[in-house]
């Protein structure tokens, strides 16, 4: 159970910024989804949530504390974990070493095993493949592999970075499937997506991000009506 | 005389081994020509050197040699690469800055402590030697021989048999989705600088052992021969570096014992070119592949 809230998030690489203050919440328990098109700032977003870049501006608040411009591991160690873009699985070692990765903060073994079991019935494929190296699966194993080693840190807050990209439409209502179980589960969800109306059949509130501005929000099922989105989106 | 010739081989080619083991884990892991590598040969070599002069025996000056050769593996590396990283500076810029401090390093030692060669304390190892099959191995080669074995079997056990190793490995992979998965990268990159430090340091001691001849400029050697082995074996592939050190170590006392001792290093590189030429990745390479 985690709430994330960011206010006026300011990045930008060297000189050129990329996100002008951005403000938006995520409330315990909820799957919010931030979507726009290629280049509207949303890596730029999780990179800056997970502390992969420093912000120039603005707060980022987990639980209530300030966590911008924490190192990455230390981020981690509170709870918030990101699934990142194009899974990055670590290729040449095997799935379950990549599970194992996963748990790298939990010193418990036995809540290791316990995480690990959790995750191979979660993911029955992967349990089949526990010795293949990961960069053998298939894009859709991989993504699978890529969330069970996020789960292995036993997150309370989610961030995933375009889980859908390059695969199959059954295999990504298979991954969102999975989402909103987790959601069902107490697990506080960021999803970040290009896949619009994939994203907001299980988000509860949405944003709509534009060259570095929060443009529209509200709750999914108003977004997903809004002639705007609909128009640049969801392809009506 | 042949089967002689494969034991002296084998005992050289496991000190170019443990050296290259170390050097290929700093490339591999943290990505970076670090060119004062052999200094901590030379380093390592005279700290035992020092030690034993003081009356230390060997089974302790070997262990604190190495370890303190790992320590100043990592201070160099925070000095010198740190700056670097966060700047995010192509290679070729580590490599120029770590080739000019190790050139100061190798030049201000000479002029500290003279060119010369230094020998360890006499009866430091009993003289004995063990004959059997016709085959003659003194205790020190013994000794060496041992040290080698334990070590490498040490780095394999750390690397896949520990989850420290595990995050090693991971690291060397991806260093960015290390760090998301809860690595204190910065921490584990100085354990590497730590633990390769360590293994230039016990093989410049093993190998001032082999010779009996310390001196200053004895890292700049084996960096050379530390190459041909990394590259030979892939680099950062831990398993070529040992196959790659060991077959070296032989054909150069093979090279000399048949044909010419001015010669063991020209058919050492030339073999270099060679195996490049037809492998550029190395024997046992897959970071080519991996790249693609």
């Amino acid at each position: 159970m985690s709430t994330l809230e960011v206010h006026g998030l300011t990045c930008a690489y060297g000189r050129t910024e990329v996100l002008h203050g951005l403000d938006f919440a995520v409330p315990d328990g909820r799957i919010v989804c931030l979507i726009g098109a290629n280049g509207a700032g949303k890596t730029t977003t999780l990179r800056a949530l997970s502390g992969q870049i420093r912000p120039r501006a603005g707060r980022i608040l987990l639980d209530g504390a300030e966590i911008a411009g924490m190192a990455p591991h230390r981020i981690v160690a509170r709870g918030m974990v990101q699934v990142p873009e194009g899974r990055q699985v670590f290729a040449s070692l095997s799935v379950d070493e990549n599970l194992a990765l996963g748990a790298w903060l939990c010193a418990d073994a036995h809540e290791r095993a316990r995480r690990r079991e959790a995750a191979l019935s979660r993911f029955p494929r992967l349990r089949e493949r526990l010795r293949q190296p990961a960069g053998a699966l298939s894009g859709g194993e991989q993504q699978m592999l890529a969330i069970g080693r996020a789960l292995m840190a036993g997150p309370k807050l989610l961030l995933l970075d375009e889980p859908s990209m390059g695969l199959a439409p059954l295999v990504v209502e298979e991954i969102f499937a999975i989402l909103a179980g987790l959601r069902r589960e107490g697990i506080t969800i960021l999803l970040i997506e290009q896949n619009a109306s994939a994203a907001l059949e299980i988000a509860d509130t949405a944003y709509v991000i534009e060259t570095g501005r929060i443009a529209l929000s509200g709750s999914a099922a108003e977004v997903a009506r809004n002639p705007a989105v609909v128009a640049a989106y969801l392809g009506g | 005389m042949l089967a002689q010739q494969l034991l002296n081989g084998l005992l050289l080619g496991a000190t170019y081994a443990l050296f290259a083991l170390g050097f290929t884990l700093m490339f591999g892991v943290l990505r970076v020509v670090n060119l004062t590598y052999g200094f901590y040969f030379t380093a390592g070599a005279f700290l035992a050197l020092w030690l034993t002069q003081a009356g230390a025996p060997l089974f302790l000056a070997l262990p604190a040699a190495a370890i303190a050769s790992g320590l100043i593996a990592t201070l160099l590396d925070w000095l010198l690469l740190t700056r670097l990283r966060r700047a995010g500076a192509d290679e070729l810029a580590s490599l120029m800055v770590t080739l000019g401090a190790v050139l100061a390093l190798y030049a201000g030692m000479t002029a500290w402590l003279g060119p010369d060669i230094r020998r360890l304390p006499p009866g430091l190892i009993a003289a004995g030697a063990l004959e059997a099959f016709g085959l003659r191995i003194t205790l020190a080669q013994i000794l060496i021989l041992a040290a080698c074995a334990l070590l490498v079997g040490l780095l394999l056990w750390l690397m896949r048999g520990t989850r420290l190793g595990l995050a090693i490995r991971a690291m060397a992979e991806r260093p960015d989705t290390a760090a998301l998965m809860g690595i204190a990268t910065a921490r584990l990159a100085a354990l590497v600088s730590f633990v390769s430090g360590a293994l230039a340091g016990a093989g410049g001691v093993l190998i001032g052992l082999n010779f009996n001849a310390i001196h200053p400029y004895m890292g700049e050697s084996m960096m050379l021969r530390g190459f041909v082995v990394i590259v030979v074996g892939g680099l950062g592939n831990i398993f070529g570096a040992l196959v790659a050190g060991l077959l070296l170590g032989i054909i150069e006392v093979l090279t000399a014992g048949y044909i010419s001792s001015g010669l063991k290093e020209a058919v050492a590189f030339a073999l270099l070119v060679l195996v490049l030429w037809t492998r550029p990745a190395g024997l046992f390479g897959t970071t080519l592949a991996r790249k693609a």
